[in-house]
């Protein structure tokens, strides 16, 4: 069909005036959300002073910082013993203690994962809105999740600081509770997508709540919670090298320390021995995550 | 005996069972059929209390059902089982612990939340398995079984909460004649053993070959009650104003099965 004959159509000619203006709508429409939207932005700039300037002024600084904290590293005595300046033993001469601290930090997160998941995993089945046995009780339970999850994680270590002293404890306690709060949330939307026709047959053959919970829902949904136990594990253990800055256990009280008095080169070793843990455990709880997805899938 | 009167439901505006009586005398298998909508799943999920009714009374050997709560209402789910069109077992549970399901109501709490159960419960559970050929497949995930297997997992289930009535709602409605001919003898059988069986059956044809008494529905209110001899073609007609055979195409649309002209015989 020759394009000179398709444009003398009626219908074309019609179709095609209909499309232009719908394009000019939507154009328009771009243009005036795009305009809202830089202005918005350009007003919270302004409120929250982030000018360009600043920034500008400020990053060359952040260079020099990272300039400072590198390690004088020399070839010749990289692999000398701890006496020797420029070897990587006396870049990380304190490695044993360190370590510990590295080790003592992976506890506090795996501690605080498990117990703020098992209270989650109490708190999810009222907070879950197709079997909550009341709307008081699932109104509890979604408000104090709710509650729990709002406050940040080192209002909570202040608080426990102060209450237990200085020490993982008050970590421990800090991070499980905003985990319970979390996972919670989670946990309870995992409920919340189950099939519900087991529920019926437990219910049917006279189980009670309780047994509906344990044996129609939590088979369903346990390698989803698996799932999330082992993704908060994950963000607990950054969030549980940099709780110790308020004393509150782990490396991170190492690390305020040396910050504090600028020694730059265990800034440096520390910040490596912690990426280094996140990484390798992050790993590992990848695997075993997609693993327990992979459970999930071949389920269904 | 199993008493109503007056039982109705209502859905919003929408009248699911309306004011229907029955009398069911212990040991009897009734059918009860009706196209969608007509009350039939309703009216068994009032019996086990699934769902409420609107107004209305179930009595059972005097005690008012409808009034029970707590304890006492589990005590009455598990005197009166329940079977599904859809199985409603746990499928990521093994076969034997879905069959110890019917025991929880009388484990005390516990024991039973850590799924810790009795050697002779084990034993019942076996039992009611084999009962059904179904003894090798304990260990399995119940997901693994083709529905006809399911279905009698869940009937083995029912059979150790040892109940005076079953109450099926479309049992074979999901399944291919085979395994719907286990599935109804399966019942059949229990029935002999003295259990109350009320089952909801959307093919005409299984219902005359297995029930003693069949009941009709339609639009929520009672409008047959006999034998199934009783249940002619013409009466068929009279009631629902269409044809046996189309009767049975729509009310098998309703369960999503195959409708099926042939007898399948008991």
């Amino acid at each position: 069909m020759r394009a000179s004959y398709a444009t003398g159509l009626p219908a074309v000619i019609r179709g095609e005036e209909a499309f232009l203006a719908a394009r000019r709508q939507k154009r328009i429409q771009a243009l005036l959300g795009g305009a809202i939207l830089l202005a918005c932005l350009l007003t919270a700039a302004w409120v929250s002073e982030a000018y360009p300037a600043t920034l500008w002024a400020g990053l060359p600084r952040i260079g020099e910082y990272f300039i400072r904290i590198l390690p004088d590293l020399r070839w010749d005595a990289l692999f000398a013993d701890a006496e020797t300046e420029g070897s990587l033993a006396f870049w990380m001469y304190r490695l044993p203690e360190w370590s510990l601290l590295i080790i003592e930090t992976a506890n506090m997160a795996a501690l605080a994962t498990l117990m703020g998941s098992a209270a989650a995993l109490v708190m999810a089945f009222p907070a879950a809105r197709n079997i909550t046995p009341s709307p008081l009780a699932y109104q509890l339970a979604r408000r104090t999740l709710e509650a729990l999850r709002t406050v940040p994680e080192i209002v909570y270590a202040l608080i426990f600081v102060w209450a237990f002293g200085i020490g993982p404890l008050a970590g421990i306690l800090a991070i499980a509770l905003h985990s319970a709060g979390a996972n919670g949330k989670l946990f309870a939307e995992a409920i919340e997508n189950a099939d519900l026709k087991s529920w019926e047959g437990v219910q049917s053959a006279g189980g009670s709540w309780l047994h509906g919970c344990r044996f129609a829902v939590l088979p369903q949904v346990l390698p989803n919670l698996i799932s999330y136990l082992l993704l908060r594990f994950e963000v607990n253990i950054r969030s549980a090298s940099v709780i110790g800055f308020v004393g509150a256990g782990g490396i991170g009280e190492e690390l305020y320390k040396v910050i504090a008095f600028n020694y730059y080169e265990e800034i440096s070793a520390i910040v490596l021995l912690v990426i280094i843990t996140v990484s390798v455990l992050d790993l590992v709880s990848e695997r075993l995550r997609h693993a327990a997805i992979g459970r999930l899938e071949a389920a269904r | 005996m199993l008493d109503i009167t007056g039982l109705t439901r209502r859905f919003g505006t929408k009248t699911a069972v309306d004011g229907l009586s029955l009398r069911v005398p212990a040991g009897q298998m009734i059918g009860v059929i009706g196209r969608s909508g007509a009350g039939k799943s309703t009216l068994l999920r009032m019996v086990n209390r699934l769902t409420d009714p609107t107004a209305g009374r179930i009595l059972f050997d005097g005690t008012d059902v409808t009034a029970l709560r707590g304890q006492a209402l589990r005590d009455w789910r598990m005197r009166c089982a329940m079977i599904f069109q859809q199985f409603n077992l746990v499928q990521r549970l093994d076969v034997l612990t879905n069959v110890l399901v019917g025991r929880l109501n009388r484990r005390p709490a516990l024991s039973s939340m850590l799924c810790m159960f009795t050697a002779q419960e084990r034993a019942l559970a076996l039992a009611a398995l084999d009962r059904f050929d179904l003894a090798e497949t304990a260990l399995q995930r119940a997901d693994t079984l083709s529905g006809g297997q399911q279905q009698r997992v869940a009937i083995a289930r029912v059979m150790l909460q040892e109940p005076s009535i079953i109450l099926a709602d479309e049992p074979i409605a999901s399944l291919d004649p085979r395994n719907a001919r286990t599935v109804m003898d399966a019942l059949r059988g229990v029935n002999r053993d003295g259990i109350t069986v009320l089952v909801n059956l959307h093919d005409l044809t299984t219902a005359r070959d297995y029930c003693d008494r069949i009941v009709a529905l339609n639009a929520g209110r009672l409008v047959f009650d006999g034998p199934p001899e009783d249940l002619t073609a013409t009466r068929i007609r009279d009631i629902y104003g269409v044809s046996e055979t189309e009767f049975a195409e729509q009310a098998a649309e309703a369960v999503g099965a195959t409708p099926r002209f042939v007898a399948i015989p008991a």
